[in-house]
């Protein structure tokens, strides 16, 4: 493994960044550069993406060191493919990191608990190394309340934490932030598996946290004081950003509001009174003052009778999230009349094509749109959005870039008019709820959707596909995504040849995630000189051997090969859950029992 | 017809060597059904998949809804199993959803404003069920040729074109008169769980109570109220 030490003739750094091709040499920097390193690291330190970090980095040896010197943000995507010492020795001026760690499939629990990513090694190194550390993002990571306390009592300047998607703490953990952070400026708790013994720790803010920018607690069910929560938001003059959980009634919302004209994102409670009299106009002018508001989301339980409340700001919002509110249509379409400089769209499948019909009337801009289904698990049903939702969509927002689109019916041709109609698509995922489903009217295979999207949309970075795939779809893919970055599979192809194809022909391919697909030995082993330019590969339920997977291991040695036993442990030779990537740091040492490092 | 073999004929099987015998092939358990069989759930597997997608897959008990047309022929799509971890939905979505849910199918309480009173339609003989929105309609009258043009393209299929459905005012529940003379019924399920003839109660009531619906055939519509029946002989 070789050293990170930049004083080494010829040292081959493997970045940490993703995008970077390990194989490059240092060489030796001329002593006639007359270039001062402060001034150097002056002018690198304006350069914020880690992508141009990493190009400058392999410049020289000069630049690798004023570049090192002056990074003050780190971006590590998959936390075992680095360890902390190794981060802290090359960068060590760092203020901001940004940490992921379980494999995406963790979020539709194909990934069992206790499988690893826990924070905090990484908070005992960087409490030494960082100590003015200000800024943590972490995303699947497991996080206790003791990493929380051990995180908001030794790094005194410590500014803000993000959790998305993380478990393994309480509110317990979110009160010690709360108490002890005192120059605490973001507080953005989203989506975690959190345990929620009650509200308590927003009460643990001091009276002189005045610091405030961001507060999201939208994804916490439990009721925190109304009066601490008032008091908190009226003395942060500079909160900017404020998402509340559903419990915040509307007219505590109105009360809030008061205090905060200055917000530009707003996640509201509960959108709706239970009382009926008198509410609406009360409500009417509620965010007459709220001048900045460029972002509403939350709207639970949002009626007819109260959307209109939110009209006044509708003009210049340019991201509405309702996918938590089951709007109707002519809801839907009421309320979009008055929004008409969104880019950012997020709808639950309620609204209908109808519905949608309506985004494509009402928002030219838009370059996001998510809909999600209310009712995802029951099969019974015939409702949602279909093809032609999305196909009036694309008529009428050829801006399109970004789209989640969940749905139960779909047809090839219905994609290849979207496709057209939208051609700078950097991130499509459809997903066909039924597993294998064809095209409805044809009954073919959707190969030639997908085909169309590779095809057309010569921007694609992110893809996620569904319904019932042949190994055509991987064919089309490699053949034509040539930007493609990450890709989800499930339930598709033939044969290994759907995802040579795919390994083969997609240069830029960084992330694969493939499960209960008919890909085996030697689509697995067509990939061998490929695993160590991405990021990772996950292949779940497919047909790949131990074997198959040892034989990886041995050949690739920088590459991590762990393979997560079935409990049920039966058949002994079949890899069930495999999961590869590229790592300097070696096997991990903290596997749990049921994962086999190869 | 048994299952087995409605089901092989849906997917053009004619004989076991097609598939990877029990291992890949489809089934509805009936409640009840004891252990889990492996299901497939994509018809193009190659041969010998074998345990691969057996562990993802948990099957639920369930009432068959497959419905055979006068060719025999299943028009149905594929059965459906539940699958851990499909569709790709996050835990606090999923949680925060069916705690809507859950709250908008209890409350049938009209004066809440939420906007939607979605209630589920089955007809004997589709293939799949169908919600309705109560809140949308004012009497019986609207709801009841609001699902019989719903459900009109599956009885279409049966009667060609001699069957003109018609309505006798004085009767809501009875939604087509087939030319054999047998009838459809509406019926709903109310709070108590007792299954009820549409119509019997004030329309406001009706939409407090109403918890599902079923339009049954009149000669399967042996147990519900005695008016029903009475209804069922007089036409005949």
């Amino acid at each position: 493994m070789p050293t990170m030490d930049p004083n080494r003739k010829k040292s081959k750094p493997v970045d940490l960044v993703d995008s970077v091709d390990s194989r490059v040499e240092l060489t030796e920097s001329t002593r006639s550069c007359p270039f001062p390193d402060e001034v150097l690291e002056r002018v690198l330190s304006l350069i914020d993406s880690h992508k141009d970090r990493s190009s400058v980095s392999l410049v020289c040896k000069d630049w690798y060191n004023a570049e090192r010197w002056s990074r003050r943000h780190v971006f590590i995507g998959n936390c075992y493919s680095v360890s902390p010492e190794i981060v802290a020795a090359r960068f060590p001026r760092i203020r901001s990191v940004t940490l992921k760690g379980k494999p995406r499939f963790s979020d539709f629990n194909l990934v069992p608990e206790d499988w690893g990513a826990d924070v905090h090694p990484w908070l005992s190194v960087f409490s030494s190394a960082y100590p003015f550390l200000e800024e943590l993002r972490l995303k699947r990571m497991a996080v206790s309340d003791e990493s929380l306390e051990f995180l908001a009592t030794s790094f005194h300047g410590f500014k803000a934490l993000s959790l998305l998607s993380c478990d393994g703490f309480s509110t317990d953990g979110l009160k010690a932030i709360a108490s002890h952070c005192k120059n605490l400026t973001e507080l953005d708790i989203q989506e975690n598996g959190i345990d929620d013994l009650g509200g308590h720790w927003l009460s643990c803010f001091p009276e002189s946290q005045t610091s405030l920018e961001v507060l999201n607690f939208a994804s916490l069910n439990s009721e925190v004081s109304f009066d601490a929560l008032e008091k908190l938001v009226s003395r942060c003059k500079s909160l900017r950003v404020l998402k509340l959980n559903r419990n915040i009634s509307l007219d505590q919302l109105q009360k809030l509001l008061l205090h905060c004209p200055q917000l530009m994102e707003l996640g509201t409670g509960t959108f709706m009174q239970e009382l009926i009299s008198g509410p609406v106009t009360e409500f009417k002018n509620m965010f007459s003052n709220c001048r900045k508001l460029v972002t509403v989301s939350g709207l639970w339980d949002a009626t007819p009778l109260y959307l209109p409340v939110i009209y006044p700001v509708c003009a210049s919002l340019t991201f509405l999230n309702l996918s938590y509110a089951t709007l109707q249509s002519s809801e839907l379409a009421n309320l979009l009349f008055h929004c008409r400089s969104l880019r950012r769209l997020w709808l639950l499948d309620t609204v209908g094509d109808k519905g949608l019909e309506a985004v494509g009337s009402c928002c030219p801009l838009l370059e996001e749109l998510r809909v999600f289904p209310a009712d995802p698990f029951d099969q019974e049903i015939f409702l949602g959005v279909t093809e032609s939702g999305f196909v009036s969509v694309s008529r009428g927002c050829p801006k399109l870039r970004h789209v989640l689109y969940f749905c139960r019916q779909m047809t090839n041709a219905a994609v290849a008019t979207i496709a057209r109609n939208c051609p700078d698509f950097t991130h499509f995922r459809l997903c066909i709820m039924n597993p294998g489903q064809p095209d409805y009217l044809t009954k073919e295979p959707m190969d030639e959707a997908f085909g169309a999207i590779v095809k057309t949309c010569t921007k694609l970075q992110r893809l996620a596909v569904s319904g019932l795939l042949t190994d055509r779809t991987f064919e089309y893919i490699g053949q034509h995504a040539k930007n493609m970055e990450t890709l989800s599979v499930a339930f598709a192809g033939n044969s290994d040849l759907g995802m040579e194809c795919v390994l083969k022909g997609c240069p830029k391919l960084r992330k694969l995630e493939i499960r209960d697909c008919p890909f085996g030995n030697a689509a697995l082993l067509s990939g061998l000189t490929k695993y160590e330019s991405m990021r990772s590969l996950w292949m779940s339920a497919c047909n790949v051997t131990m074997n198959a997977c040892r034989m990886l291991a041995k050949e690739k040695p920088r590459l991590n090969v762990e393979v997560m036993r079935d409990e049920e442990g039966s058949d002994d030779s079949q890899a069930h859950k495999v999961y590869v990537y590229r790592s300097v740091a070696g096997p991990r040492r903290d596997a749990p029992p049921f994962v086999l490092t190869l | 017809m048994s299952e087995e073999s409605m089901e092989k004929k849906a997917y053009g099987i004619t004989s076991n060597k097609d598939l990877n015998l029990k291992a890949t092939e489809l089934r509805l358990g009936l409640p009840g059904s004891e252990s889990p069989e492996r299901v497939a759930v994509n018809k193009n597997l190659v041969a010998g998949a074998k345990r691969g997608f057996s562990d993802t897959v948990k099957e639920l008990p369930k009432q068959p809804q497959v419905s055979v047309n006068s060719n025999g022929q299943t028009s149905v799509p594929a059965p459906k199993q539940q699958v851990v971890g499909w569709p790709p939905i996050r835990s606090f979505r999923k949680n925060t959803m069916a705690v809507s849910h859950t709250k908008n199918e209890e409350n049938g309480d009209p004066k809440m404003g939420s906007g939607c009173l979605y209630v589920k339609v089955s007809m004997d003989g589709a293939p799949y069920l169908r919600k309705v929105d109560l809140e949308i309609y004012s009497c019986y009258l609207d709801l009841s040729s609001a699902l019989e043009k719903m459900f009109s393209c599956f009885t279409i299929g049966q009667y060609g074109s001699h069957g003109v459905p018609t309505r006798d005012g004085l009767s809501e529940s009875r939604l087509m008169d087939l030319p054999d003379g047998s009838e459809y019924i509406l019926t709903y399920e109310d709070k108590d769980g007792d299954w009820m003839l549409v119509g019997d109660v004030p329309w406001d009531m009706f939409i407090g109570s109403c918890k599902r619906m079923g339009i049954m055939k009149s000669s399967d519509a042996i147990g519900l109220a005695p008016r029903a029946m009475e209804k069922c002989r007089k036409r005949t």
